[in-house]
């Protein structure tokens, strides 16, 4: 009846498990309790759960990678703390088969459910805004992206409850993931949830590639696109070409676990090595899926606080471009020490390096942006200096990593570890982080503490180099990573000094969500009446903030790179808006409970699945199947939005536009 | 089974071990030259960048009225060429060095050395090392013991998942993967005492996989294999089937004899397999015993 799911699989015996659990269920509950007490459940359901709207999606996935964010930071301090402890005679708090399934799930759970997440609600929440235009491709479609997401999330962390979680690393190499050494649920936990946030990533995929190449205002050529909405069709593109392939790969892997196949074992002519390739042709790309709209980002950061149009706009794209081509190109670098033989080694050494050209012209034209503008010091452009300074160290370390003999003496070790650590944290982090302070006033119509906001990045910003700097260094020294236990007494104090920097991150942590509730509550001193908070130059600051549910009354019509600024300043110039426009209806789509019952659906089948539980496997499947087909055979699509709501909103906008007039800066 | 040989002299541990910063071989060595000199190549360009980006974000920040505004300066042909040309030939320089290095520091290639290598075949096992020497018809577990200043050639197997072998002072680390043979040259300059390891993560045990390498004077060697050849235990099936179980921080052991094929049968997937060495929850308890220290090592001649 429940399949392999006994009593057995609460983790009654062992204490860390067992408390979390508790407490994060408490925690549930009281959120729950709230909710019902207050009666927000209507408000949620109707305003968030179900909402086709892009900027509400945004958010929400915005929301999810926070919260992941602080359970894979969790593990992360946890392994700092073992690796500190465990040195010399001592074993430290942490067995082995815990603290395997520590570094597995943040590895996992950062990559997945954190930095994409991450990535993605920026790109919903913005990328409309920037095309001018009122929705994605497919809104629907869009929900049930973020709810699949979701459902994988929830399956990672239920492993926490309920049985266990991978003990492989986050790319469950096999055979060590096959079944022979891996007999345990802990894998299928693994490949079930990637397998259901891998469709919602690839449907993600589909909608922004189409929604960027079909959905534009008028006049939004190509080559008039905000470099973040580039980096966001680069991105994408991306995902529609890689991730495909890791479900392919998770999927053969499943074959052999739950069939007794035989693509990566030992016996029956199974061949690991097939997989480290599949693997990383998803993995590489991966990075890159990350870094290029963290570059988009900062791009647009690097414009609007310069007060400057993006240098090198064409090269920009350029190097993109680049970037999305060479990075499938790339992949073998993972594994120089399988011994492939000295050309192969070779070209794919310098076909690694070769990506360090477009990435170098990035970080030149970031500079040249800043020549002959008028920085302000913002927070986000904190981020962007912050970047520059960390990302050109990650460059340099890559490079190495990419010349097969350096990769021979450090590949696997703590250097590679920093390595990583210092492109995902100086790219990637701090891109969500300049954008996150960036757009939060569009999202809510206030911006976010600024003096919290230079602590949280010089924390992180300290962090980062105490945290991984000494791990620069213990590479050298022949430490290797996923060691629950140091043989080498020397290397305590700089296990001391990145636990350091993990505790300044934990502080960034901790006041992030601070500088969250604190802004909300002090919100009347920093309300963005205007809808430009920060003089920007792209299409999302001539909408009001929070921006109404259809995002602009009129299309915008758009003539040269910088619409919005060269709109602004005739406005300035001629001390009036343009002509006021014929008003006309706008249908938007329906909200629809389709996604969030679909996940629901999802994550039963894949509970049971990863518990052998086949009639609930059945049932789920049929669920999710049936709302599909009663989602296709809706009658009503889409709601009016009369012209007089619009003309009203648009209006209110125009008002206040017009009166800010005189207050804003001149063009020189 | 009994501990590693009696008839070689101390060999003194190195002090301190800074690992691949403290190169023991021409390999390591010469891994480490490239290491510095890319890494100088690429500070050349860095720290310039590093300053300027700094510079030029407070000289043009927005309060600095000696700093010229010049909003509309996006593009300049020459700027453009320059950005690009930094970062290529930079590359097309670090290309060169991957190119050349990625030939002369190949793994299967043999060193250059007047001396005849010395064959070892090395085995993963959950989560110990097995070294065999097919010339001397010895075999050790944990502890490598090579002749310095002679070339070693590694032909390497796992009996279990993957695992690398790595010995940072004398450089390049390969993987052991099962079914599959991957070799490996390497050749230990002076006499000494180095760590060895696995790094690449193969389950519970895998922190507890590490082995001393002893590179002993080449005369020492011979009688150290001389002197265990035929004594303590022989590894034939039996002893075998007992080895393979998994176990970590295993100390050093030494088998007299070895059944003749053991590597290739390993290999072939003839040999017996690995028992699961995780089993399925409630949870495996694997209670690694705290590791000796190295000093309390027994070492060959100890």
């Amino acid at each position: 009846m429940l399949g392999r799911l006994t009593w057995n699989a609460i983790p009654f015996d062992q204490p860390i498990p067992l408390i979390t659990s508790l407490v994060i269920l408490l925690i549930i509950g009281a959120v729950l309790g709230w909710i019902t007490v207050k009666h927000h459940w209507s408000y949620l359901w109707n305003e968030w759960i179900t909402s086709t709207d892009h900027k509400r999606i945004g958010v929400m996935y915005v929301a999810l990678a926070l919260v992941m964010l602080v359970r894979g930071f969790s593990d992360a301090i946890m392994m700092r703390a073992q690796q500190m402890l465990a040195v010399g005679q001592s074993q430290g708090y942490l067995p082995p088969e815990h603290y395997d399934q520590i570094f597995t799930a943040h590895g996992t759970i950062m990559i997945f459910f954190m930095a994409m997440p991450f990535i993605i609600g920026l790109m919903n929440f913005v990328v409309p805004l920037q095309l001018g235009v009122r929705d994605v491709a497919f809104p629907t479609m869009n929900n049930v992206s973020f709810w699949l997401t979701a459902s994988g999330a929830l399956l990672v962390n239920l492993s926490l409850f309920i049985g266990e979680f991978a003990r492989t690393g986050w790319l469950a190499y096999p055979p060590l993931s096959e079944s022979h050494f891996s007999p345990g649920v802990g894998v299928d936990y693994y490949l079930v949830a990637l397998q259901i946030s891998g469709v919602g990533t690839v449907l993600t995929a589909v909608n922004f590639v189409t929604t960027i190449l079909k959905t534009r205002a008028p006049g939004m050529s190509y080559m008039r696109m905000p470099v973040f909405t580039w980096t966001t069709l680069a991105a994408n593109l991306l995902i529609l070409a890689a991730f495909p392939v890791l479900t392919a790969t998770l999927g053969l892997l499943m074959l052999d676990r739950y069939l007794g196949f035989h693509f990566f074992t030992n016996d029956g002519g199974g061949n690991s090595m097939l997989y480290m390739n599949l693997i990383w042709v998803w993995g590489h790309p991966e990075v890159y899926i990350l870094a290029l709209p963290a570059f988009g980002i900062y791009s647009e950061v690097a414009s609007t606080f310069s007060g400057k149009p993006l240098f090198g706009y064409r090269s920009m794209v350029f190097a993109t471009l680049a970037i999305c081509i060479i990075s499938f190109c790339v992949w073998l670098h993972h594994f120089f020490t399988m011994g492939a033989g000295a050309d192969v080694n070779a070209v794919f050494g310098i076909a690694s390096m070769i990506i360090a050209v477009p990435t170098g012209v990035k970080i030149f034209n970031w500079l040249f942006t800043m020549y002959g503008g008028r920085v302000r010091f913002t927070v986000p452009m904190y981020y962007l200096i912050g970047f520059m300074l960390t990302f050109t160290i990650g460059g340099l370390t890559g490079v190495l990593l990419a010349i097969p003999p350096v990769d021979f003496l450090v590949h696997n070790s703590l250097f590679l570890v920093a390595h990583f650590h210092n492109v995902i944290i100086g790219a990637v982090v701090f891109g969500v982080m300049a954008g996150y302070t960036y757009w939060f006033p569009k999202a809510f119509g206030f911006t976010l503490d600024e003096r919290l906001g230079k602590i949280i990045f010089w924390c992180w910003f300290i962090g980062f180099y105490l945290a991984f700097m000494p791990l620069y260094v213990l590479g050298f020294y022949g430490a290797t990573r996923r060691m629950q236990h140091i043989p080498d007494p020397t290397w305590q104090p700089l296990l001391d000094v990145a636990m350091v920097g993990a505790v300044l991150i934990l502080a960034a942590i901790v006041l992030t969500v601070w500088q969250l509730v604190y802004s909300i509550y002090t919100r009347e001193r920093r309300l963005d009446l205007t809808g430009d908070p920060w003089d920007g130059r792209t299409l999302e600051w001539l909408t009001l903030s929070p921006p109404p549910h259809f995002n602009f009354a009129v299309l915008p019509d758009v003539h040269g790179e910088e619409p919005y600024w060269t709109r602004k300043q005739t406005a300035l110039r001629e001390e009036k808006l343009i002509e006021e426009p014929h008003y006309e209806p706008i249908e938007m789509p329906l909200n629809t409970p389709t996604g969030v019952i679909v996940a629901f659906f999802a994550s039963l089948t894949g509970f049971a699945v990863i518990w052998y539980i086949w009639w609930l496997a059945i049932l789920g499947l049929i669920g999710a199947f049936a709302v599909l087909v009663w989602y296709s055979w809706r009658d009503e699509h889409e709601h009016i939005i009369p012209a007089e709501e619009v003309a009203r909103l648009e209006r209110e906008r125009r008002r206040i536009r017009s009166e800010q007039i005189p207050t804003w800066p001149r063009p020189v | 089974m009994r501990r590693l040989g009696a008839a070689l002299l101390i060999v003194p541990a190195s002090g301190c071990n800074r690992g691949i910063l403290d190169p023991a071989g021409p390999v390591a060595a010469a891994e480490k030259t490239i290491l510095i000199n890319s890494t100088a190549i690429m500070l050349a360009i860095i720290i310039p960048t590093m300053i300027a980006t700094i510079a030029v974000a407070w000289w043009f920040r927005a309060g600095n009225k000696k700093a010229k505004y010049r909003p509309d300066w996006e593009y300049s042909g020459a700027v453009e060429l320059v950005v690009w040309s930094i970062p290529a030939l930079t590359v097309i320089l670090l290309g060169g060095i991957a190119w050349i290095g990625a030939h002369d520091l190949d793994p299967y290639k043999p060193l250059a050395s007047k001396a005849k290598p010395v064959n070892v075949q090395v085995v993963s096992l959950d989560w110990k090392w097995l070294f065999i020497y097919p010339d001397q018809g010895i075999a050790t577990v944990n502890q490598l013991v090579v002749p310095a200043g002679v070339p070693v050639h590694y032909s390497l197997t796992s009996a279990t998942v993957w695992n690398a072998f790595f010995i940072p002072q004398l450089g390049s680390m390969i993987y052991t993967m099962p079914r599959m043979t991957t070799q490996l040259n390497l050749l230990a300059d002076k006499p000494g005492v180095f760590d060895g390891l696995s790094s690449q993560y193969s389950g519970a045990g895998f922190s507890g996989m590490r082995f001393k390498v002893h590179a002993v004077p080449p005369q020492q060697f011979a009688t150290w294999a001389q002197g265990a050849r035929g004594q303590g235990k022989a590894l034939d099936q039996n002893a075998y089937d007992q080895l393979v179980k998994p176990s970590s921080y295993v100390k050093p052991m030494i088998y007299g004899a070895v059944a003749p094929g053991l590597f290739e049968a390993i290999v072939a997937g003839e040999a017996p397999a690995p028992t699961a060495p995780q089993t399925t929850p409630p949870r495996m308890h694997v209670s690694p015993a705290p590791p000796a220290s190295a000093d309390s090592q027994p070492a060959p001649g100890a």
